[in-house]
């Protein structure tokens, strides 16, 4: 990609994320809009100004549990996908199990964490993180852990090569584009979940409580303000992931 | 019959692989082989022929369903586990995430080389297949012929007494196929090893070979071999005319009464 293209692909969003937020303005400041309906985008920014620390500190309450989760989810995710893998007799029996764990709302699961951790600890919602993230962590690396050329696999048994190397020298690293794409899916997950969690109670100090509590005061622009914070978290953990994962794709491509 | 010691035997083998409908097909059909050690030995005959099976048995990348198969005096399994033959097959196979060098000293460190002996291999065989000035580069960054000499290479890396190969030169150019098999030839009287050839192209197989074995289809069996004694083996021997008696005996064999049975084969 040459300069000028990436300026035009830049260029693109950035113009119409411009014109809408004028247009928003424009609509807030003509037709008198209340706050408590759209606060304008200028009101937003000026909250978040003005409450820039207390953002910051929320978005560090929240992100850190969001990565502890995204952490301990990630590599739960590998590890079972490795064993299933190894072990067609536990992949039969996980199938059902993730299926399930799929289609659970996992923020519902927060009140019985809660109820099992304290809700003053914080190890419920990283836990909520966690299971979010280990679906797709485990679903993208089994797949790729299954990626595998015959000729690769005819070449390693010709090698007399044993279930743990075939795993470290060939089924890992022909996984880990995968794991990263799982990765990134997981990273907006994790960001989500931990930050919805706050909403079930407890004395958090992240984004999701100071959202509750800044609506709950009629403080609608600060409200919004949060939620503002709330999307550049999400946009820092999904920007992470998905750098690693084009840096890996390009290492491996050697170009 | 040779007074050379005996490389590969196969006798009175059958294979028939088993869908999982229950549907058989009968892949090859009392097949009895013997190689000696050295010799080249090259497999042709028309898709479904059984060939590349055949290879895959000796190296037990499958299992025989009767008969018998040697391989220096031992069952193929133990063979593979003694890591007794090298491999290369028509896609190179290489490991995209690992340079040249570390595709190449892939199966020693399996094996449990030492990296310092690994790099000291690595660097004789680089040298071999002139790809020196590529050591650290990754396969994507390579043409077609030189993934195949990386393949080769690794295939000679424990210097194996035998080497099977299948179609490894199937995806090349015609160019870059005589290029390959020339240096093929080098490296077979430098290594001494014994050769067992998978192709589908008839002057390939005779510019290669010291003897051809003819096959054919449903089922998979040998129609003839046809001995060749070529003093030597260099561009010339592909202007000389008993290398065109040996390509027309080899077209005539496959040919044999049944043409039908001889489509599929390559005259180039």
């Amino acid at each position: 990609m040459n300069a000028g293209s990436t300026a035009r692909t830049l260029l693109a969003p950035v113009v119409l994320g411009a014109a809408a937020i004028a247009l928003w303005q424009l609509l807030v400041v003509a037709f008198q809009v209340e706050p408590f309906l759209v606060p304008s985008p200028s009101g937003i920014a000026g909250a978040f100004a003005d409450t820039a620390s207390g953002i910051m500190e929320a978005s560090l309450a929240t992100g850190l549990n969001a990565l502890i989760g995204l952490l301990i989810g990630a590599v739960l995710g590998i590890f079972v996908a490795i064993i299933a893998n190894a072990l067609t007799f536990l992949d039969r029996m996980l199938v059902p199990l993730v299926a399930a764990l799929a289609v659970i709302p996992i923020v519902a699961l927060a009140p019985i964490f809660y109820a099992m951790f304290g809700a003053a600890a914080e190890t419920g919602r990283q836990l909520v993180a966690a299971v979010a993230v280990f679906v797709p962590m485990y679903l993208n690396t089994l797949h790729g852990l299954r990626q595998v050329e015959p000729v690769h696999r005819d070449l390693m048994r010709s090698y007399a090569a044993t279930k743990e190397q075939t795993n470290r020298m060939l089924l890992i690293p022909g996984a880990i584009p995968y794991v990263l794409t799982g990765l990134k899916i997981g990273s907006s997950l994790a960001v989500i979940s931990a930050l919805i969690a706050e909403y079930f109670g407890g004395p958090a100090k992240g984004l999701g409580r100071a959202i509750t509590s800044s609506a709950a005061a009629s403080n609608y622009t600060v409200a919004w303000a949060y939620v503002l914070g709330a999307v550049l978290l999400g946009t820092v953990f999904y920007g992470v992931t998905a750098a690693l994962e084009s840096f890996s794709h390009r290492h491996r491509s050697g170009t | 019959m040779t007074a050379k010691p005996v490389a590969v035997t196969v006798t009175n083998v059958d294979k028939i692989f088993r869908s999982r409908k229950g549907a058989e097909v009968h892949a090859l059909s009392d097949v009895s082989l013997e190689v000696a050690a050295g010799e080249f030995i090259s497999l042709i005959g028309p898709s479904g022929c059984g060939k590349s099976t055949l290879m895959r048995l000796v190296a037990d990348l499958d299992g025989i369903t009767s008969g018998e198969i040697t391989v220096f005096g031992k069952t193929p399994e133990k063979a593979r586990k003694d890591q007794d033959y090298g491999i290369a097959f028509q896609q190179a196979g290489l490991l995209p995430w690992r340079s040249v060098r570390a595709n190449i000293e892939l199966p020693l460190e399996i094996h449990g080389w030492e990296p310092r002996d690994r790099k000291e291999r690595s660097d004789e065989l680089l040298e071999l297949i002139g790809l020196a000035d590529f050591a650290d580069h990754k396969p994507d960054q390579l043409s077609g012929g030189m993934k195949q000499r990386v393949a080769i290479a690794r295939s000679l890396a424990e210097r194996p007494r035998l080497l099977l190969m299948d179609e490894p030169f199937g995806a090349l150019d015609e160019i870059t196929r005589e290029h390959m098999q020339n240096e093929l030839v080098a490296l077979c009287q430098e290594t001494g090893a014994a050769v067992i050839f998978v192709t589908h192209s008839i002057p390939e197989a005779v510019f290669l070979s010291d003897r051809v074995v003819v096959m054919s289809p449903r089922p998979g069996r040998i129609t003839e071999v046809i001995d060749l004694d070529f003093s030597s083996r260099d561009e010339e021997l592909r202007e000389d005319a008993a290398f065109y008696e040996g390509v027309t005996a080899v077209r005539n064999a496959l040919h044999g009464g049944e043409t039908a049975g001889a489509r599929g084969v390559e005259n180039r």
